[in-house]
């Protein structure tokens, strides 16, 4: 590790948290319907969308309609992509004259696009028409980033909420959060992307010839508007199979400090939306600290194991850092912090191959992804998980001391607790079982890119990864017909299961009345608190997990150590 | 809603994006194309495969089959322990001391590494110096002036802390050929 490279990471952090308060105060103006910079533009777009799809803004849902909404959207959404790429061979912008995605492919990459996961086991530059890539994918990633935005909204609501039983209107969330914050941003540092080398055109690829007289294709397309959008949606589906990687995404270290600040800075500015809209700002920054030190533990890790390198390697004479799979620009700091910053949200992009870090390199996104994606998060995502743990901490902390549990001074019943169990157990089921079942069938084991350990690591990734709507891979896992479907399975059961039961605890805690905090309070925002809301994610997250990554990543930093290979 | 939606946010915004970028950024939004003569020879942030020993060459490749193919990008996706890696890792060091017999720094770790796109267009500064005794006899340079020229083509970390220093193949040949045809 160098001090540059801990620097880089610093000085990331430091941004991030210069800009959540202001940007947590615009969203929370946004989603409390005043005034903002944007108004005088986009109230009248706003209002023309709700008027021709005959959406009563002031109509407020109850937890069950407003579930039902987020439902019936993502189901349009899912069908509408799949047939476009079942039929992308016949509409215009495809200068590659890609044929039509086989059925299994693209039910894979509609349910990874509908559930803001974004797995890629398409490769966007021989596979996607342009077409299919910005009215398809870039689609998806404004509209499932704004579904998961407007769900912590309504869990939010139901959280601070005394009177009545509703959470919102979803719609009005969904075009707010499309309209009025991904937009904006999309435009203004798209084009900043644009300016430092990424492509944005329409054109068809083109031949050149090298100074040594060596062909090569050169790609292109609306990568710009895409790119933007994958970062700030934390979606992470790459226009190319590369992803942050290729140059032709993140072409310079200052585009990639720009990329890892969009996945970050939404679900960030959140927790501060979530205090300020609680009526005290501590709650949201007590959420940012315990955040904050669940960080800087994956980076630590991760930049160890990469910068310490590989010691198989060393002994073939060469030393240095691991760059197998990380590109010259980025090197090990920047690509550590890539890969922690991915995983704590349920982005997914990648600029680095993961197969290919050290074993507990590859661990640590591993974990992240267990915990549910709760480090800042997926927009909207990772605040609702949070608050199903915050829901359970308070509950066994209540435990701990005899006292009934409360929540900004509402009582924590047994609903409420049953409901964030649920969530709690979706994860390891949905992870463990289909992961169990690869492992014993010659369908799973079929397409692994390696052998021992790292091989169980690639089966173990691919269904943690899809599961909490993440979608970065261990890429060396290739598709078949059995990946196609288990993991799109996986995908839509990792969203929903986490959604409807987020949205139903807030519905059961929407109609509760608060009672004033006294002397007997639990408070939410001490460090006491914080300590055991770290606990509770560590014990309860990632214990369920450990025989499973001791199985990977565990005993195969072992062996390399002992000069061991597969 | 739907539809509405992918009016606005998939087919207005991309193209007023398009339109916007070629009107204020037309060399980057169409590849950072880099010409010689009038003949496009490449994208200065698109890697190339090089073999010829009067050009720096870059690193290993595994995008498509004789690598540096855009159309095919990616790595090895070769884990720490897999004993693939560990060979072609041997073979490319063999292949390296072969090609570099005169080099007088060690081999770098980054030449000996695929990049995780396959199109990487970097090389680190050490694998350039490590490779400038070889340039310089097959241009039948002296290699103080070969190595100027990478120094004079290497870039830093942006802002002094983003990134690595690096060396863009590409350039460093154009300003080799221009050098020394």
């Amino acid at each position: 590790m160098t001090a540059i490279g801990w620097l880089q990471a610093i000085i990331f952090f430091l941004v991030v948290l210069a800009l959540t308060k202001p940007l947590g105060l615009y969203m929370t103006r946004v989603f409390s319907g005043e005034r903002t910079w944007f108004s005088p533009v986009l109230v009248p777009v706003e209002r023309f969308i709700y008027r021709l799809s005959g959406v009563n803004p002031d109509e407020e849902m109850p937890w069950y309609g407003y579930a039902f909404c987020v439902l019936a959207f993502s189901l349009v959404s899912l069908v509408y992509l799949y047939v476009l790429l079942r039929t992308q061979k016949w509409l215009p912008l495809n200068p590659q004259h890609f044929d039509n995605m086989t059925p299994d492919l693209a039910w894979n990459t509609a349910v990874s696009f509908m559930t803001n996961t974004n797995w890629q086991f398409y490769s966007g530059e021989s596979t996607m028409s342009y077409l299919s890539q910005m009215a398809g994918l870039a689609w998806h990633n404004f509209v499932s980033a704004a579904a998961g935005i407007a769900v912590a909204l309504a869990v939010i609501r139901g959280v601070i909420r005394t009177s009545g039983k509703t959470l919102g209107n979803f719609w009005v969330d969904l075009t707010r959060a499309s309209l009025y914050i991904l937009l904006p941003a999309s435009i203004a540092v798209g084009l900043f992307l644009v300016s430092q080398g990424v492509p944005q055109n329409f054109a068809a690829y083109q031949t050149i010839h090298t100074l040594e007289g060596t062909a090569q294709t050169i790609t292109g397309g609306p990568i710009g508007s895409q790119e933007i959008i994958k970062e700030l949606g934390t979606n992470g589906g790459g226009f190319v199979n590369a992803n942050s990687a290729s140059p032709n995404e993140n072409p310079s270290p200052l585009t990639n400090f720009i990329e890892m600040l969009l996945i970050l800075v939404i679900g960030a500015a959140l927790t501060y939306v979530y205090g300020r809209m609680a009526k005290n700002t501590k709650q949201g920054w007590a959420l940012f600290s315990a955040m904050s030190i669940l960080f800087f533990v994956g980076f630590t890790v991760v930049y160890a194991a990469e910068a310490a390198g590989n010691p198989l390697v060393h002994q073939l004479g060469v030393a240095g850092a691991n760059l197998e799979g990380k590109e010259t620009r980025f090197g090990a700091a920047a690509s550590a912090l890539f890969a922690t910053v991915t995983t704590d949200t349920s982005c997914g992009a990648v600029n680095a191959a993961h197969d290919s870090f050290m074993a507990l390199g590859g661990l640590v996104p591993i974990v992240n992804m267990q915990l549910g994606e709760i480090v800042f998060g997926g927009v909207g995502s990772g605040l609702y998980g949070m608050i199903i743990f915050v829901v359970l901490t308070v509950f066994i902390a209540g435990l701990m001391v005899g006292r009934t549990p409360e929540l900004l001074g509402k009582k924590i019943e047994r609903r409420e607790v049953q409901f964030a169990i649920l969530a709690a157990l979706v994860t390891p089921i949905l992870v463990l079982v289909p992961t169990a079942v690869a492992a014993v069938t010659p369908a799973g084991l079929a397409t692994l890119n390696n052998a021992g350990p790292h091989g169980f690591s690639e089966i173990l990734y691919a269904f943690t990864s899809t599961n909490a709507n993440n979608g970065s891979a261990f890429a060396g896992l290739s598709p078949n017909l059995f990946y196609n479907i288990a993991t799109g399975l996986n995908m839509l059961f990792g969203r929903f299961l986490i959604i409807v039961p987020a949205l139903a605890l807030a519905g059961t805690l929407a109609g509760k009345k608060a009672v004033a905090e006294g002397a007997g309070t639990f408070t939410t925002y001490s460090p006491v608190f914080v300590a055991l809301l770290i606990g509770v994610i560590v014990i309860v997250g990632a214990l369920t997990f450990l025989p499973a990554d001791a199985l990977g990543p565990v005993v195969e930093h072992l062996l390399v150590n002992q000069g061991k290979t597969f | 809603m739907t539809i509405l939606s992918v009016i606005v946010l998939g087919l207005i915004y991309p193209f007023v994006m398009t339109g916007l970028a070629q009107v204020m950024f037309p060399h980057q939004a169409n590849g950072s194309l880099v010409t010689v003569n009038g003949q496009v020879v490449g994208s200065s942030i698109v890697g190339q495969l090089w073999t010829k020993p009067q050009y720096f060459h870059g690193r290993p490749s595994a995008a498509g089959k004789n690598g540096y193919d855009p159309t095919s990008t990616g790595g090895t996706n070769y884990g720490p322990s897999s004993k693939k890696l560990i060979d072609s890792t041997r073979a490319t060091i063999a292949a390296l001391k072969k090609e570099n017999p005169n080099a007088t720094v060690p081999i770098p770790m980054d030449l000996v590494t695929s990049s995780g796109s396959g199109i990487d267009p970097d090389i680190s500064p050490q694998a350039a110096y490590y490779q400038a005794p070889r340039v310089a006899q097959a241009r039948k340079m002296d290699v103080k002036a070969v190595d100027d020229l990478i120094a004079r083509n290497t870039k830093g970390r942006t802002f002094g802390f983003l990134g690595e220093p690096r060396v863009n193949v590409l350039q460093l040949n154009l300003a080799l050929d221009a050098a020394r045809p």
